[in-house]
């Protein structure tokens, strides 16, 4: 049974399309992958799983199905309080994802006491827990930092144990190690699957990067322009990638094998096929 | 360590500052051709009067003279004695002070209010045409001062629809019990509300006059400052906690767009006591701005002097609150 | 989003004609002022006083818009007042203008010590109450026009000064600036050739701006009765006037207030209309 499941949505910004009839699904426990090149609606996926949008872009169509509740047909009010409960965001940069002015322990905390109707006690105890299963030190002292005093790797790892306080069933990982030094980020990846392993929490994974996918995800979607090239297994992706993006997207992916073969770039007949394709949906669909 | 060594920069600029103040304000007004004493003397009064008065005021001394007579004096708290009522300046300038920090206070809180509320109220609606409305109409208040908002209110409130009163502090029928000259503030301490309310009616047209531009600003700036912040990350995230939108602007956005506003009302604090001076008149307030057209007219040298330099330093003590206030609030400057 | 910039450009220029129209037809006025009013300003009727405006009983055509306690006709008055107060704006305006432009550039584009002087008398000046200064200079320098305007530039050029001042700074530290100095050109030639077209709309935009404030100060000044000698027709002794018969004839407020209302606001609309016109992108 999938917790998440995502069928033929459309979002547009004025005419402009943003997310072209896009259906996925991510099954209870499962890690998915988003790939795409920058600008192909990866963040928006997730947004609009979310709830948090830009004013400026519309759903026109489609469905978000959370553990079976339509969050379309849902009250803005009740849509939110479910995702809250439901759902959670491990987001880029940890350097503007905590808000300066608040301490670190009430912004963990926080959904837990006012959402979920937890005492202030057990949302305490709880946090401090996850602080030190995402192996911080001095979890008390940290608790009662302002973020600017802590390092970036700090502060994702605190974003982190934010994310997987509420228990909740799905994560959306945007980009979560973009934003931070190469030696941080191994930490950082291996303690979100470590986290998603022993939670047993549903994981979507917005990455550039194939090799990141290859460690740690089950399943795959590869987007362009809004919309879904492939849907796979990974072990299938890697072996017989099926649509020919993937398969030159997957060639200009740096080998350990071979580094010199990873600077072949994604060739123009590929992104003209693609094109092509997006072009031949948005005249079916009505846009110019 | 960093902070005491700001508080002691700032008390040294604020020195020198109000030296410069005193210094001007000394000059200036020795500049002046219209002969004081002559004026305070019945018609017909000897040159033997004029050199008496004279020497009683310390006027028949040199300008350098007098001016160091002066300073030493102030420095001891003796800011010298009025020409026109012949009580101390001091305690004439301190008996109305309080009324002038009252009205300004409340215009304060009355700006904050009604700036705080549009700024939120215009983020809660961005994109909206309740948004513009609150964009035009700040647009306005900006544009024209305090004077010109008084006479409004005036024709208002004193007189289409007469429901404050728009002359004095204090309806003169009522006996009033108090030691200090904080009526508003003492009235409220000896739960006399029926005074309290009276002080009310009769200090809010002016108060108000002083907050509109005030609150337009606020608004604006504060508007301004929401908007950016409501795009970061961390709002986003608290709206993925499941947080609605109030919430959101008021404990996540609220916060941190406060700050840079902060600075911006303290300047603008001291342009609103300024302001007193003139509102002061329009309604007839007893306060220090009115005693001060008055001394003027009156040529009260002394009076003048001593009113000029306490408004300064009302200015520089604003200033310096706002300053530590901000160190206070900012956690980066606190802990940095 | 290409539409809200359309939108927010024509509100713009919707504000800056209905200024430039209001003020044009005020200068008219006061050009002309002789030919247009209905009747001398000055002259005094006590049959004829507290005539209410045309459209209320018992008025005078003769009055369209009432007459005051003396029995002095408020449109004629308004009219007028309108040579004074624009003329204040105009003379006080552009002195304001010059003198703290000119010591904003100094002390922007020199820096060194007369930066420091220029910035503590900022300062030093910051820590006056203006109106208090302003009728604080009226009873030293007397009444009249001249000391209007001396009052309004010894004020209120720091407004100039502070912010020509940051403006030259940052133009300063470009690299043309730094370009012609190298290549050996007279550092006042540059200020003059190089920062001062830089810092000329910015400049235009304060000038409007310190009119509308000028109109006040004057207003001000003979609302406390520190103008001009009092037979003057004044819009401020006229809202003088008007304050204390306020009961009595409401008109005598009224008017002239409207009239300095629409024009302080007509100098800070053009002002901050010029503003955006001037900056290429929309703030
Ligand atoms: N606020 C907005 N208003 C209008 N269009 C937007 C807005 N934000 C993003 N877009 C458009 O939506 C499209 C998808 O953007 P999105 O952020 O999802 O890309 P992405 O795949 O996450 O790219 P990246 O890898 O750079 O994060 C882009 O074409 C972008 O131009
Ligand atoms: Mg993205």
């Amino acid at each position: 049974m999938s917790f998440l499941t995502i069928e033929n949505l459309n979002a547009e910004v004025g005419p402009a399309p943003i997310l072209r009839d896009v259906s996925l699904s991510v099954a209870a426990g499962e890690v998915r992958g988003l790939v795409g090149e920058s600008g192909a609606g990866k963040s928006m996926i997730g947004k609009a799983v979310l709830g948090t949008l830009p004013s400026a872009i519309e759903i026109s169509s489609g469905r978000i199905v959370l553990e079976g509740e339509d969050l379309q047909a849902m009250r803005p009010r009740d849509r939110r309080r479910v995702i809250g409960a439901k759902a959670a965001l491990i987001p880029q940069d940890p350097l503007t994802a905590l808000n300066p002015s608040r301490r670190v322990g009430p912004q963990i905390t926080d959904r837990l006491v006012d959402i979920l109707g937890w005492t202030r006690h057990d949302a305490q105890t709880r946090a401090l827990e996850l602080l030190d299963e995402v192996q911080i030190p001095e979890p008390e002292r940290v608790m009662r930092a302002y973020p600017h005093e802590l390092s970036g790797g700090m502060r994702q790892r605190i974003l982190i144990a934010s994310a997987f306080a509420a228990e909740p069933k799905l994560i959306i990982a945007d980009e979560p190690t973009t934003a931070l030094d190469v030696t941080v980020q191994k930490q950082i990846l291996k303690l979100i699957k470590q986290m998603q392993a022993r939670h047993g929490t549903a994981l979507l994974f917005v990455t550039h990067d194939l090799g990141v996918v290859s460690k740690i995800c089950q399943s795959l979607t590869v987007l362009y322009g809004g919309k879904v090239l492939e849907d796979t297994r990974i072990g299938d992706f890697f072996a017989r990638p099926a649509h020919p993006y993937s398969a030159a997207l997957l060639a200009a992916t740096p080998k350990y094998t071979d580094p010199a073969a990873s600077l072949t770039p994604v060739p123009e007949a590929v992104i003209d096929g693609v094109r092509a394709e997006i072009e031949a949906f948005d005249r079916m669909h009505g846009h110019v | 360590m960093t902070l005491i060594r700001r508080i002691l920069l700032r008390l040294l600029t604020m020195a020198i500052t109000l030296f410069g103040v005193a210094v001007i304000v000394f000059f200036v007004i020795r500049v002046v051709p219209g002969n004081p004493i002559a004026m305070m003397l019945p018609p017909g009064a000897g040159e033997e009067d004029i050199a008496r008065l004279k020497a009683l005021y310390g006027l028949d001394k040199t300008i350098p003279e007098q001016f160091v007579i002066w300073l030493s004096g102030v420095l001891q708290g003796d800011f010298g004695t009025s020409i026109t009522t012949r009580q101390p300046v001091l305690a004439l300038v301190l008996s109305r002070l309080p009324a002038t920090l009252e009205l300004s206070v409340v215009a304060l809180v009355i700006a904050v209010a009604i700036g705080g509320t549009l700024a939120l109220t215009g983020t809660r609606m961005r994109g909206t045409r309740s948004e513009g409305a609150i964009d035009v109409a700040n647009g306005m208040a900006l544009s024209v001062p305090d004077f010109l908002w008084g006479l409004v209110l005036i024709l208002l409130f004193g007189v289409l629809w007469p429901v404050f009163h728009i002359s004095g502090r204090v309806s003169p029928s009522l006996d009033l019990p108090f030691v200090t000259n904080f009526y508003l503030f003492e009235s409220v301490l000896r739960l006399r509300f029926d005074i309290w309310a009276d002080l009310v009616a009769h200090m809010f047209m002016p108060a108000l006059a002083l907050a509109i531009p005030l609150a337009a600003i606020i608004a604006q700036l504060l508007k301004q400052s929401l908007k950016e912040t409501m795009h970061l990350d961390y709002v986003t995230l608290s709206r993925t906690k499941g947080y609605g939108e109030n919430h959101v602007i008021t404990r996540e956005a609220l916060p941190n767009a406060v700050l840079p506003t902060l600075t911006l009302i303290g300047v603008q604090f001291t342009f609103l006591i300024g302001g007193t001076v003139i509102i002061e008149r329009l309604f007839s307030y007893e306060g220090l701005g009115n005693m001060a057209i008055d001394a003027v007219i009156n040529r009260d040298l002394p009076l003048i002097q001593g009113i000029v330099i306490l408004f300064a330093l009302i200015f520089s003590v604003v200033n310096l609150v706002v300053d530590l206030t901000y160190a206070a609030l900012n956690p980066r400057l606190r802990h940095g | 989003m290409a539409d809200g910039r359309s939108q927010v450009k024509r509100r713009a220029g919707a504000r800056l004609w209905l200024s430039a129209t209001w003020l044009g037809l005020l200068v008219l006025g006061a050009v002309f002022a002789p030919l247009i009013a209905p009747q001398d300003p000055l002259a005094q009727d006590l049959f004829g006083a507290r005539l209410p405006p045309f459209w209320e009983a018992g008025a005078d055509a003769a009055f369209p818009l009432g007459s005051d306690s003396l029995g002095r006709d408020v449109l004629s008055r308004i009219i007028h007042g309108a040579r004074i107060a624009l003329g204040v704006a105009l003379i006080a305006g552009t002195l304001t203008c010059l003198i703290g432009s000119g010591l904003g550039l100094i002390a922007g584009y020199f820096r060194g010590w007369p930066d420091m002087v220029i910035s503590r008398l900022v300062d030093i000046w910051m820590a006056f109450p203006p109106v208090l200064f302003a009728i604080l200079l009226i009873a030293v320098l007397g009444t009249g026009l001249s000391s209007i305007i001396i009052a309004i530039v010894v004020i209120d050029w720091t407004r100039f000064a502070r912010v020509i001042r940051a403006e030259a700074m940052s133009q300063g530290a470009m690299d043309y600036v730094a370009s012609a100095q190298v290549a050996g050109r007279k550092r006042f030639s540059i200020l003059l050739a190089e920062i001062l077209p830089n810092v000329l709309p910015t400049i235009v935009v304060l000038l409007t701006l310190e009119m509308g404030i000028a109109v006040i100060v004057e207003a001000i000044l003979s609302f406390v009765n520190l103008s001009i000698s009092t037979d003057q027709p004044t819009w401020g002794s006229m809202i003088a006037e008007g304050r204390l018969s306020i009961h009595q004839a409401w008109w005598v407020l009224v008017f002239p207030l409207v009239t300095l209302f629409l024009t302080v606001l007509s100098f800070s609309q053009l002002g901050e209309g010029l503003k955006d016109h001037f900056d290429p992108v929309l703030r």
